[in-house]
């Protein structure tokens, strides 16, 4: 980021739904992170354990809510993520992502510490994340 | 006791499709990591001897995964770098489940250094002992 983004405390960033989930986004996840749950790709096996079909991994869900703000205030300037998993994610489910900033303060290794809310709610208006983030902008 | 864990190029760019980013950060002969990138720490390098995640001695029938948090105490890891990572437990609590009985909380910090051994990153996993078989929240 060359320039100073204007920011204000209260200020959303646009929403971004992104297209509904398939387990094919599930298993890529899966090999990506190297996390091979049954419960997330085995269809019989999560029967069996008492879900109605497989369901996300919900650090797929976290990591495009990462995507999501790191496209709006930069990656390089992330210094603090964290999602705390609220409801589970199905196939065929429309995630949309929001932001707002909560808080804008100098920091003391110089520029401004900016603390950003953030919810990922599937197509319910349940959310499936509650997260936050801090930049170091300058 | 510690593990390292190399930061590759082919599976920064593996795991910014699978989260779906399309950031100039991650692209390029020296990408930086995706945010949540050190989750595979434990999948794909930490020894089954050294994890943290064991060390609670929870079911883990009954394991949810309750919080996760990165800090980033500088730019985030980047391709070619080689991280030594360590876990270790630093809290424990429990709070009663709505079917009576008891639910116990487990907090996992993992600090990553690089090679000049400063901190770099530190994951921060909150995990869950339910009372029952998990029907809520993710497994």
């Amino acid at each position: 980021m060359t320039q100073t983004l204007e920011l204000t405390v209260g200020q959303q960033a646009e929403p971004r739904t992104y297209e509904p989930l398939t387990r094919t986004d599930f298993v890529r996840y899966q090999g990506a992170s190297g996390d091979f749950h049954p419960l997330h790709h085995d269809e019989p096996f999560a029967r069996a354990t008492g879900f109605p079909t497989v369901f996300s991994v919900g650090m797929l869900q976290a990591g495009m809510l990462a995507t999501y703000v790191t496209d709006w205030l930069g990656v390089e300037t992330l210094r603090r993520f964290k999602v705390r998993f609220a409801d589970q994610v199905w196939p065929g489910d429309e995630l949309t992502c929001t932001a707002t900033v909560t808080d804008i303060a100098p920091s003391p290794e110089g520029g401004r510490r900016v603390a950003v809310e953030l919810l990922c709610l599937r197509q319910t208006g349940s959310a499936a994340l509650k997260g936050e983030a801090e930049f170091l902008l300058p | 006791m510690s593990y390292t864990m190399p930061i590759e190029l082919g599976k920064i760019r593996e795991f910014a499709r699978a989260v779906k980013t399309r950031h100039p950060a991650h692209k390029g002969e020296h990408p930086v990591i995706p945010p949540t990138f050190l989750v595979s720490s434990r999948t794909l390098w930490e020894p089954t001897s050294e994890s943290g995640i064991a060390k609670l001695g929870f079911d883990m029938r009954r394991i949810l995964h309750g919080e996760e948090e990165y800090i980033f105490h500088g730019p985030l890891p980047r391709a070619g770098q080689v991280l030594t990572c360590e876990a270790r437990v630093v809290d424990r609590y429990e709070k009663p489940g709505k079917r009576g009985g008891t639910m116990r909380f487990g907090v996992v910090v993992t600090e990553f250094r690089d090679a000049d051994g400063t901190l770099v990153a530190e994951a921060r996993s909150t995990l869950v002992e339910t009372e029952k078989a998990p029907k809520k929240a993710e497994a």
